[in-house]
């Protein structure tokens, strides 16, 4: 090979590499805007709401004086409407998922439940929002109610618990359902004795998610109604008088965290922006509950070896 | 032969209980086409109400959107305009940043970078969008201004820079468990050719997984269009026809937050504009999703 081509060759291949460093680079800083976006995120939530953080602030009502102003009633509130949502979303979901890996024939039915699932994902969450106005609040006579709040976030998760319970489910090996029918067992008890508990770690990742995601979620409570001041908590079953029955507290006007971060995130008054510091509670329960799953799903891959 | 009849009772028993159990568990899985149709059926039968009062005509020509003035205009052109602007500076952000990381991620970081990136993007993509929506009017915004004076104080451009930051994760999520479902044998002939890494990437695993990353892409868009609190807290509630990011202006979804938020009559118009609005908002998210479906099973690659 002649002199002048190698010192060609090398030349390309110098720049090659060079490209090579300078994408590798670029890759770093475009992950570090996302980095530093949740940082400075953090920062920013800290240093304005810090102060406001204390227990008065949990334990007591909205106020029209920002400095008095508490987070009592939309942190209850958003603890009832996860309990709803939890109620309906997990055995609707799972149970959909079970029926999808384990007994679907393959038909033109099971398609379309499919197709459904995959589109349901990718529904805009306010969208919910006005299904939860037009059929619990009118067409069913719930009323702006914890109970329509809860029942329009149970929908707005469903594809997401059905979509993890599918796929933990689906890491299950077949043999194990092989050995449980060779010893005559039929398909609900496969499912019931091994299926479901096997699988478990796996949905509860994808519950966590899910209810993290439920719980940060604003749009479709403030087109179902979310009042922004409530300065009174839902009856406590048995107690008051006349005493309250089991489920009033569902039928109750409800707040929620992100509703009543959202009401003083939009006020002019420059004081209350530091009570958004209810956002460094709600950025808490999220991130922990994230996290809580991402752990979950490490110590799964970890231990787990079929 | 009575343990033989009472064995075959007990399965008759048995089978009843299979067969209700599946019964249940059937009708738990068609909850979702349930909510679907019930979506359609208060979006569509709303709207038909509402196209009762204004003509398709004037929804779709109209360059004005005022229905609670008393001089009242539905044209829903303003709306799409908010929309479409603000997700497409969402998106300038969102794509670009995303592929870049996904690539990354997928080809270039070591395993220890991988392991300690995904779930910090992970919890990004989990942090409730108000959060982002308080982050956009209160720091991006005032920091925005210091470049350009001019920004008024709700502006779409803050509004979208930060909804392009939130979508990053599902964009990079998706796209590099698409490209890591490249098997290796297409990398390590490309790296046999003399390859660098980034040729092979950007030449030989990107175009294989690229229908992957256009469903990511996809998503990203649908999100971007559906996206409520970041644009309602952060871009104004003032509806606008504009396609200038530095402006205020309203999307299809905060109007829908915006109106909600007053106590609406039911069977008013105002309250049948959220169902138009909603309307129009999900059939442009289903086409974006059938749109996704397709390329998806188009540019399928079967190894």
């Amino acid at each position: 090979m002649q002199e002048p081509d190698l010192l060609a060759i090398r030349a390309i291949i110098t720049r090659h590499k060079r490209w090579d460093l300078f994408f590798g680079v670029l890759g770093i800083c475009c992950l570090m805007v996302g980095v530093l976006t949740l940082v400075a995120l953090f920062v920013d939530m800290w240093s304005s709401g810090a102060e406001r953080l204390s227990l008065d602030f949990l334990s007591s009502f909205p106020s029209r004086r920002a400095g008095q102003a508490g987070i009592l009633a939309a942190w209850v509130g958003s603890v009832l409407v996860m309990l709803v949502t939890a109620s309906f979303a997990i055995p609707l979901g799972v149970a959909a998922g079970v029926y999808l890996e384990e007994y679907a024939p393959k038909n033109w039915l099971t398609d379309i439940i499919e197709i459904n699932v995959s589109n349901l994902a990718g529904v805009p969450s306010i969208v919910y929002g006005l299904l939860g106005l037009g059929m619990f609040v009118y067409t069913f006579g719930l009323g702006r109610s914890i109970l329509t709040a809860g029942l329009t976030l149970a929908l707005l998760i469903l594809p997401v618990v059905i979509v993890v319970t599918r796929e933990a489910i689906r890491a299950i090996p077949q043999m194990i359902r092989e050995a449980s029918y060779a010893c005559g067992a039929t398909t609900w008890q496969t499912v019931r004795d091994h299926i479901v508990p096997y699988s478990s770690a796996g949905i509860l990742t994808g519950v966590i998610i899910g209810m993290a995601r439920a719980i940060g979620e604003t749009a479709p409570l403030i087109v179902v109604g979310a009042v922004t001041f409530i300065a009174y908590l839902p009856p406590v079953p048995f107690t008051g008088e006349p005493a309250a029955g089991l489920f009033d507290w569902a039928r109750e006007a409800f707040t929620v965290l992100p509703i009543q971060m959202f009401n003083w995130t939009a006020r002019p008054d420059a004081a209350f922006h530091a009570n958004a510091a209810a956002g460094l509670v709600l950025v808490a329960m999220t991130v922990g509950m994230n996290a809580l799953a991402i752990w979950l799903r490490y110590r799964l891959r970890k231990n787990i070896k079929w | 032969m009575s343990v033989v009849s009472d064995r075959l009772k007990r399965s008759r028993v048995r089978n009843l209980r299979e067969f209700g159990v599946e019964t249940l568990l059937f009708l738990a899985a068609f909850v979702s086409v349930v909510v679907t149709l019930g979506i359609v059926y208060i979006l569509i039968s709303e709207s038909l109400q509402f196209f009762q009062h204004v003509s398709l005509v004037d929804f779709f020509t109209d360059t004005q959107w005022t229905p609670l003035f008393a001089d009242a205009h539905y044209g829903i052109l303003v709306l799409i305009s908010g929309t479409l602007t603000s997700s497409a500076v969402a998106l300038a952000v969102a794509l670009p940043l995303g592929t870049v990381v996904a690539i990354y991620l997928s080809e270039f970081a070591s395993f220890r970078v991988r392991e300690a990136a995904k779930p910090v993007l992970e919890l990004l993509g989990g942090i409730p969008t108000i959060v982002f929506g308080y982050f956009a009017l209160i720091t991006v915004t005032p920091l925005l201004q210091k470049i350009y004076p001019d920004l008024p104080g709700f502006n779409i451009l803050s509004a979208g820079l930060v909804m392009g930051v939130m979508i990053v994760p599902y964009v990079s999520s998706l796209a590099e468990d698409a490209m890591r479902a490249v098997p290796m044998a297409l990398r390590e002939g490309s790296y046999a050719m003399g390859g660098t890494r980034l040729q092979t990437a950007l030449r030989v695993v990107f175009p294989a997984a690229f229908s992957g990353v256009a469903s990511a892409y996809v998503l990203a868009i649908s999100r971007a269009v559906g996206e409520t609190m970041i644009v309602t807290v952060a871009s104004g509630s003032q509806p606008n026809l504009t396609f200038n990011p530095a402006e205020s202006a309203m999307t299809l979804a905060s109007y829908i937050a915006g109106v909600s938020q007053g106590d609406l009559p039911h069977d008013s118009i105002g309250y049948q504009t959220i169902f138009a609005a909603g309307l129009t908002l999900f059939a442009l998210t289903l086409a974006l999703n059938i749109f996704g479906h397709w390329m998806r099973k188009k540019y399928r690659e079967v190894y």
